[in-house]
Parts: C-alpha cells; structure tokens; sequence
C-alpha cells in the first residue's frame, strides 16, 4: 500500500478527506457548564488585558477641562475590577466543574500523570510543533500537550489573582482581596507587586495568540470541528480511532 | 530620672494651662483625637519620663533635619526639652568617653525602659567595618542597645527598608534594623520621614507607652494606612483621566495628574498630602512633581523616577515589563504566521498526493 509523506497510508488519508466511507461518530465533549466557562473567561480576559493596559497606559483622550466633567479612567478601573471578580468567580466554578463533569473536563485531564498521556505530549510536539508528523492520535478532548498547558494557565491566572487582589486590597473592604495583602511584604512594595501584575498581562497575550491559532489550526488539519465544538459541545471522532 | 513630664515642666516654668495646650496638642499628634486629651494627662502626670537615645548609623541626617522642622513646637519639646534625650551623636554636647559613658549609664539604669530611635542602615558585609563609632561596628551597638529597650523605631528608609544604602548593589551589605533586632520595630519610612509624623510616632509611644497599630510591613498605621494618591488633591484629574503628558505642557498648568510622568503615589503609602511638609506647607505633588515613593522599600531599584512602571531588569533603563511585553507578543504572533505558512504547504501536499491517488483509482 502507498504510503504518504506523513507516514499514514493515502487510503486512511484518502478516505478521511470523504472520498471514501469513512464512518464519523458525533460526541458530546463540552458540556454547557464549560463552554459557559468558556466564553465568560474569554470576554472577562479580553476586558481585563485592554483596560490592564490602559491602566497602564492612560491613552490621551481630553475633551473635557475640568475633571468633574468626565469619569472614563474611573470607569476603565471599575471594568478592570468588575471583570476581575467575573473571572475569579467563573474560574472556581470551573475548578468545581473538573471534579463532578463529564471525562474531558475532569481534573485528571490536566496533568500528565498516565503514561499515555506523557506519550501524547511527544507525539503532538512532533505533529504540531516540530511539524515532522501530519498528526499523531488525536484526542477527542483537550490532547495532553494542551491540558497541560491550560493547566500551567491556571497557575499563572491564580499569581494573576493574588497580585491584582494584593494591589486591590487596600482600596477593598472585602474579605477575598485581604487574603492575600501578605504579598506586598513578601516583594517589598507595591512596585514590585505591579511589576509582576504586568508581566503575568503579556502572558495571557501571547496565551490567547496561541490558543486562537491553535484551534483554528486543528480545526484546518483535522476537519472535525474543533472550532464549532466550543459553540455546539460537538465533536466528530473516525469510528476507528474510538476505542 | 524619676520625674513626671508634668513635673519637669512645672521646675521649668510652665503653668497648668500651658501643660494642658501641650497635652491637647500630643493627643492630637498621637491621633488621639480631643478626646484623648484626658488620657494623656494622666500619662504625663503620672507616667515618668522615658529615657531616649537616638543611633545615627548610615544615613545622611536628614531624618534628625526633618524632626527639627515639626510645625508643633511645643510637641518638639518633647524630644529636645521634656524628654530624657540621652545620647544623640549629632545634637549631645558629650563626647568621646562622656558620650559613651551617657550611652551606658542609660542602658543600665533604664533596663526595659528607654526607647530607641535608629537612623540610618547597617553594614553587615566585612564584619560591618562600614560604620564604626567608639571602635565599634554599628551592628555590635544596636545590638547592645536595642537588647533591653522598651521600643525600637526605626527613623527614615534606611533604617526601615535600606534605602539608598541598600540600592543595587549593595557593596557595604547595608540592612534595615528590622531583619537584625529580635523585637518588634516601629518602622517610620520616608527619605526623610514627615516631622509631624515623627513627632505622632514619638507621642503616641510616650503618652500610650505601646506601639502603635502598625500594618503588615510594620509602619503605623495612622500615617502609612493610604496611599498618597488617596487623598491626593489631583486625584479627581486621574479618575477623569485628565493627564500631564510632558513637563510643563498646558496640562501641568492645570494642575492635572502626573500618573503618566512617573508618580508613585498609586503606590507609596504616606501621609503626604494629608500632613504635607514644611507647617503644611506643599508636599511634592502640590510642587508639580511626581511622587518618587521615597518611603518604598527599593524606590531606587525601581526607577527611573519619570516612568511609574519599573524598567526590566537586565534589559536596560527604558524597558519596562511592558516594552517586553510587547516584543514578546510579536514575536509570537510572527512565529504563529510562519507556522500558518508551514501548514498551508503541508496541507497543500497531501491533498495533492490524495487527488494523485484518487485519479489512479478512477
């Protein structure tokens, strides 16, 4: 049988671009709840990195003389908190969602603690990033390099957190931002705090560059819906490749 | 020794009268409040007047320069007139062997009593040899000192947080006294710190005889609880977004705010602009000119003074966190185009190989 640069047989290949029955399974992979998390998470971090940035960077905008006639840094500041909590807020409720949803949304998912799963990061190094392979297995769920690397997010989201809630606390009569007032002592000042506050912000950046591309990439390699998945919940897996 | 503040103000003089302003005026000082005056009264009756000495270490003395300055005179009596100012290397009139001598005898005949005031930082590197008094490094002398008082403050940046001592690099080891003393210590920030704050730390020990409610970086709370942007009079223009964009532009007429030319009062914590300096004169900001955080530990390291972001360390001064920030990401998006690129041609191969072989079959 002829096999094609990518090492698969052109039949499979064949086949899987519709010239052939190739029998396709639709699976229910997001559940409500995390599609939910989804897009309420990728709105609140949309505002938070350009009004973060604005913060940072007040853009010149003067068309009034006097400062009781306009409110628009204030107003930039409250949808910086506001969406602060939204996302503080949602993320717990995902963290709830890892221990009692369905198997891709699990908390196991996210850690390469299975053999298998190590193996899988290597083989989607190879397909996705050294490009040597067309694809290796694919997951129906997050693939293991992803998981792991959305868990490495959610590190990154909790420093996020406790800098902006340390920097927040003593404008906050609230007791969630004064859990973690200790942090300005442990850097010294306030500089320090919002040096890292800054830093963690091009992390999601170049996190959401990535993460766009890479879904609409699967989506291009693999034409199984990965793109439509995050609005539906559906995916299509070959009935071969289940088992 | 053994006298009352009232009595030793009643040998110098002083009427009844003149002892109640001064009372009035220390609650006030203390934070107490007018109704604090009473209890201070009876601690100045009753309470005998501590015994003080105040350490110059590494500094500059501008700390002691700004106490001169307190706009209460009759508060700044207390150090220099009413109290037991033992031993003080700038202002005693003793010195060599009498100064040392006064030093000791206030250690001994006031165990548990007397407080310490330290300007200035610490050389640790080199056995300390950075700043010896008497052929004694200053670290074997706070220790001696500060081992049997009843509080320790530490006067100024230096002695709080390092300040310009403890810049990058460092070469003397220069240490704030709070990571040497095993006690709790008062820490009184600012390069130098506001005289009337000090005299309001000073009070409030003497007339209460504890410390202070002190936040988590040990500074009294009552003068370091706010930000100075806080209660900033420019603060309405930074919620309006009404900016000084260069110096001496139409907006720096107006008064706007000077976020974007490097103040740091969104992260200094201060009682600038609500004490002010000089009897309440000004304060930087009321000047035209950013707050340089002078009471933050590192504010050296974390410069340059115009710039409100710290520039990024090993990047040199005109990198922030955000210049950074901003090569990163496009360089990603740079690498993601390649990689679309790379893609495209893969993907443009295998259906080229899959039509080849679909036109064998047919």
């Amino acid at each position: 049988m002829p096999m094609s640069s990518s090492g698969e047989p052109i039949r499979d290949i064949f086949r899987s671009n519709g010239h052939g029955p190739t029998e396709y399974r639709r699976v229910y992979v997001w559940e409500l709840p995390v599609r939910s998390y989804h897009w309420i998470n990728a709105t609140a971090l949309v505002a938070l990195c350009i009004t973060g940035y604005l913060i940072g960077h007040p853009v010149h905008i003067l068309y009034a003389p006097e400062a009781y006639q306009q409110y628009w840094f204030g107003w930039v500041r409250f949808i910086h908190f506001t969406s602060a909590w939204v996302y503080i807020m949602n993320f717990f409720a995902r963290l709830y969602w890892g221990f009692v949803g369905n198997k891709y949304a699990k908390w196991r998912t996210f850690l390469p603690l299975k053999k298998s799963q190590r193996q899988e990061i290597v083989e989607v190094i190879k397909a996705d990033v050294l490009q040597v392979k067309m694809h290796g297995p694919i997951s129906t769920g997050h693939n293991s390099l992803a998981a792991f690397i959305y868990f490495l997010t959610f590190i990154v989201f909790l420093l996020q957190m406790i800098t902006g809630c340390a920097l927040y606390a003593p404008m906050s009569t609230s007791w969630l931002p004064h859990l973690f007032a200790w942090v300005v002592p442990l850097l010294g000042s306030d500089f320090r705090v919002r040096f890292w506050h800054h830093i963690f912000l091009w992390f999601f950046v170049c996190f959401v560059i990535v993460h766009i591309y890479l879904a609409f990439y699967h989506d291009y390699i693999e034409g199984r819906g990965t793109i439509s998945s995050i609005v539906g919940g559906w995916k299509f897996e070959r009935v071969k490749d289940a088992k | 020794m053994g006298q009352s503040i009232w009595q030793s103000m009643e040998k110098k003089g002083y009427s009844r009268r003149e002892f109640l302003q001064f009372c009035a005026a220390a609650a006030t000082v203390a934070g107490l409040g007018k109704s604090g005056a009473a209890q201070v009264v009876s601690a100045f009756e009753k309470r005998e007047k501590p015994a003080v000495v105040w350490m110059h270490f590494q500094e500059c003395t501008c700390c002691s320069e700004s106490f001169l300055r307190a706009s209460h005179p009759i508060v700044l009596d207390v150090l220099l007139d009413v109290l037991s100012l033992n031993y003080t290397e700038t202002l005693m009139a003793a010195s060599g062997l009498q100064a040392e001598k006064s030093l000791n005898d206030t250690i001994q005949n006031n165990k548990g009593k007397y407080i310490v005031l330290v300007e200035g930082a610490v050389p640790t590197h080199d056995g300390g040899v950075y700043c010896m008094i008497g052929g004694k490094t200053a670290e074997s002398i706070l220790q001696t000192v500060a081992k049997d008082a009843a509080a320790v403050v530490a006067w100024g940046s230096c002695a709080s947080n390092g300040c310009v001592q403890a810049a990058k690099p460092n070469p003397t080891g220069a240490t704030p006294i709070h990571k040497l003393v095993d006690k709790p210590v008062i820490n009184v920030p600012g390069c130098p710190p506001i005289a009337d704050v000090m005299m309001g730390v000073v009070t409030h020990l003497l007339v209460l005889g504890q410390v202070p409610a002190l936040d988590s970086l040990n500074r009294p709370k009552e003068f370091y609880g706010r930000r100075v942007h806080d209660t900033c009079y420019r603060r309405p223009n930074y919620d309006a977004g009404l900016f000084v964009e260069s110096w001496d532009d139409e907006n720096a007429r107006r008064g706007y705010c000077l976020y974007k030319m490097g103040c740091k009062g969104p992260v200094t914590y201060n009682a600038c602009s609500v004490v002010k300096w000089n009897e309440g004169t000004s304060y930087p900001i009321q000047s035209g000119h950013g707050c340089i955080g002078c009471s933050e530990e590192g504010f050296w390291d974390n410069g340059p003074f115009y710039q409100h972001l710290p520039s990024f360390p090993g990047f040199g001064v005109e990198s922030t966190a955000d210049t950074i920030g901003t090569i990163v990401g496009v360089t990603t998006l740079a690498g993601v185009a390649a990689h679309a690129v790379v893609t495209n041609v893969r993907k443009q191969r295998v259906i080229a190989e899959v039509h080849a072989e679909e036109q064998k079959e047919s």
